[in-house]
């Protein structure tokens, strides 16, 4: 019987360092060798790894990083419990959902010596208020692209998507996803996102059905069918906007005066993390501007550390879809609608794709 | 008389015992498989089919209370206007859609598939191995990278497009790509082994002299192929068109990645119930409808064949 031994062992070792940690010392002297291994769960091809190698020379910590495909994926595995992952990076809505089903560690990021670097527009957020739960990991807008060799004329506005001019007309390609194309429409109709007002929602289902037919695509692929010119046009994310205008420089990112969705992952610790300590070493050497900096530059998006920009490339700093140019409406955070609307969202999505 | 009883009973009860043995015995052997068969097969199943009676948990997961909603949605919705229940056809036509294009999809596959396994069984043995072995070259890679690599050639800056715009025969591409024929054409050529192989194995043994024969009676080739070699070929045929069937009714890849995601098809709107629209108990009934409606066929299969055993010769 050696496991009951070994577990008590652990939590007396995780209830001393977490009496050092609560006295503050633990995680304000960089002296602390943590030596030991931590595992991150992260989206695919969105670690950067010479941020990785710097933390675990710094620390004497061996980090595993494993990928995930979707949230939902993320989701199942870790609801399941003992995933054996410390640290992940849910998106806003997503960790607004753990933190309600208790799938997260309260860590404190806001008590870590580093926190004073987050900009202070990040900090009291919908799905953490106060940063009890989690730091920014890298923020991007979801608008849509366009090719302004083909489409010459204004192309701050959602009615390239859902009213099309004539050159867009079946050159178009949509998010394969249900809450980015029906929250879209129903900025271009001016109504409240997650609505559960049936007349409006008939609205938006009469807009998306009588645009349907100009869509050529829906599919999540949007860098690969701009650079092969399947299409002219598609919605799509910021970073993978930069990407494909390198293969396609008359690509131009759109940011349309109805409105545009924004987006945060963020950093956060599964409650029960084998390696609870080293996750919130990691959280907070992922406040420093250089650990945040070279995330940034692998991922070509936003973090939301200040003075990062120092240590970030030049091209990020200043690419259009990047820095939100001034006068463009405000990006918006849509927490994740009740299961009623869900429902009725479903609907709609269903009998447009039958 | 008596110890002949005796004698009797013990032989009788000593014989029982052997044969209890044996079949304990048996049982002990045959324990491994089924209860492998019974957590690997039956057991998921059985949480697909509870979870199919209870009710979508908030983002995710299912509530434990009973329910038949799941079994409802699927042919009644509620108004987008006023709520009021009337019946939909939109999973109906999803089926549709899927069963249409499965069809499509395993007839092609016989007509390529048939000429393809007589060839080959028509040439010599040491031959055959060898265009058996090309057969399933296209198996060792991965299926979403065929389907890309279809992608690639039907697009509009394609092989075909461009090729056919070199040698001057179109001046503008076809839109090939993103359309049912292109899902149609990556599920045959997904699936065309699975037809090829059986049909070949219903062939390879058939004596080819038959045909002379034929021939010999004055029956001419559409006949010989008819009478002769179609119904040798039947049971290779039925089990090919259900190993091509099957797999392209619930396919996921091929429709998303080469008809451009704007329709559903069966496998997507299970995916979608599990993911964005958050209703596990939704997508656990029509995975079990989709069960049903295979079933169902195997068994009209089944009856149809007989007890001539279609599969075994497969």
């Amino acid at each position: 019987m050696v496991t009951p031994k070994n577990k008590k062992g652990k939590t007396m070792k995780k209830t001393i360092i977490s009496l050092v940690a609560a006295t503050g010392f633990g995680l304000l002297s960089q002296g602390v060798m943590a030596a030991g291994t931590l595992n991150i769960y992260n989206w695919g091809d969105y670690t950067s790894p010479e941020m990785i190698k710097e933390f675990e020379d710094k620390y004497d910590i061996k980090v595993n990083v494993d990928d995930f495909d979707s949230m939902e994926t993320m989701l199942a595995k870790v609801s399941q419990g003992a995933s054996g992952y410390d640290v992940v990076v849910p998106g806003e809505a997503t960790i607004k959902i753990m933190i309600d089903k208790g799938l997260l560690e309260k860590v404190q990021p806001n008590k870590m010596s580093n926190f004073k670097n987050i900009d202070p527009k990040w900090v009291d957020v919908y799905w953490d208020e106060g940063r009890d739960y989690s730091i920014p990991y890298q923020w991007g807008t979801t608008s849509f692209t366009v090719d302004t060799d083909v489409y010459k004329g204004d192309i701050n506005t959602l009615a390239l998507m859902f009213d099309a001019p004539k050159e867009l007309k079946g050159r178009i390609n949509m998010l394969n996803d249900m809450n980015d194309v029906i929250n879209a429409g129903l900025r271009y109709l001016g109504h409240e996102r997650c609505n559960s007002n049936r007349t409006q929602m008939k609205e938006l289902f009469d807009l998306l059905v009588k645009a349907k037919p100009d869509w050529r695509t829906m599919d999540y692929s949007i860098i690969e069918k701009l650079t092969s010119k399947d299409v002219d046009l598609s919605q799509g994310w910021n970073g993978a906007s930069k990407r494909a205008r390198k293969d396609r420089p008359t690509l131009s990112y759109a940011y349309p005066k109805e409105g545009f969705a924004g987006w945060m992952d963020n950093i956060a610790v599964l409650k029960g993390a084998p390696n609870l300590e080293n996750a919130k070493l990691f959280m907070n050497y992922m406040m420093t501007p250089q650990a945040a900096a070279m995330a940034s530059n692998f991922a070509n998006y936003a973090n939301g550390i200040k003075g990062a920009d120092k240590f970030m490339s030049s091209d990020l700093n200043t690419s259009r879809e990047i820095v939100i140019p001034a006068g463009s409406p405000a990006p918006e955070f849509v927490p994740p609608c009740d299961q009623a609307v869900t429902d009725l969202y479903t609907m709609v999505w269903t009998n447009l794709k039958k | 008389m008596t110890d002949l009883t005796v004698n009797n009973q013990t032989l009788s009860s000593s014989v029982q015992t052997q044969e209890q043995r044996q079949q304990k015995v048996r049982r002990l052997l045959l324990a491994p498989s089924l209860i492998t068969i019974l957590i690997i097969g039956v057991l998921p199943l059985s949480v697909v089919l509870v979870y199919s009676f209870l009710e979508p948990g908030a983002f995710g997961g299912v509530k434990w209370n009973f329910s038949t909603n799941a079994y409802v949605q699927l042919f009644f919705e509620a108004d987008i206007f006023d709520g009021s229940l009337s019946f939909t056809t939109a999973y109906l036509e999803i089926f549709w859609r899927s069963i249409s294009l499965a069809v499509m999809a395993t007839l092609g596959c016989v007509l390529v598939g048939f000429p393809t396994a007589y060839f080959i069984a028509t040439q010599p043995p040491e031959r055959r191995n060898i265009f058996l072995f090309l057969i399933t070259i296209p198996f060792w890679t991965n299926l979403l990278i065929r389907t890309y690599a279809m992608l690639l050639i039907l697009r509009d800056e394609g092989v075909i497009n461009i090729g056919l715009q070199n040698i001057g025969i179109i001046d503008q591409a076809i839109p090939l790509l993103y359309t049912e024929f292109a899902v149609s054409l990556g599920l045959i050529y997904s699936f065309l082994p699975f037809m090829v192989l059986p049909i070949y194995s219903s062939m390879e043994k058939f004596d080819f002299r038959l045909l002379e024969a034929g021939f010999d009676l004055y029956a001419n080739r559409l006949k010989v192929l008819w009478r002769i070699i179609i119904p040798i070929a039947k049971p290779g045929i039925a089990a090919g068109c259900i190993l091509v069937f099957i797999p392209s009714l619930g396919a996921y890849i091929t429709p998303e990645v080469l008809g451009g995601g704007k329709s559903m098809m069966i496998g997507n709107l299970i995916y979608s119930q599990f993911g964005a629209a958050r209703n596990w108990p939704f997508g656990a009934a029509i995975a079990l409808i989709l069960m049903a409606v295979v079933l169902i066929s195997l068994m009209v299969y089944m009856r149809r064949t007989g007890d001539k055993g279609g599969l075994s010769h497969g």
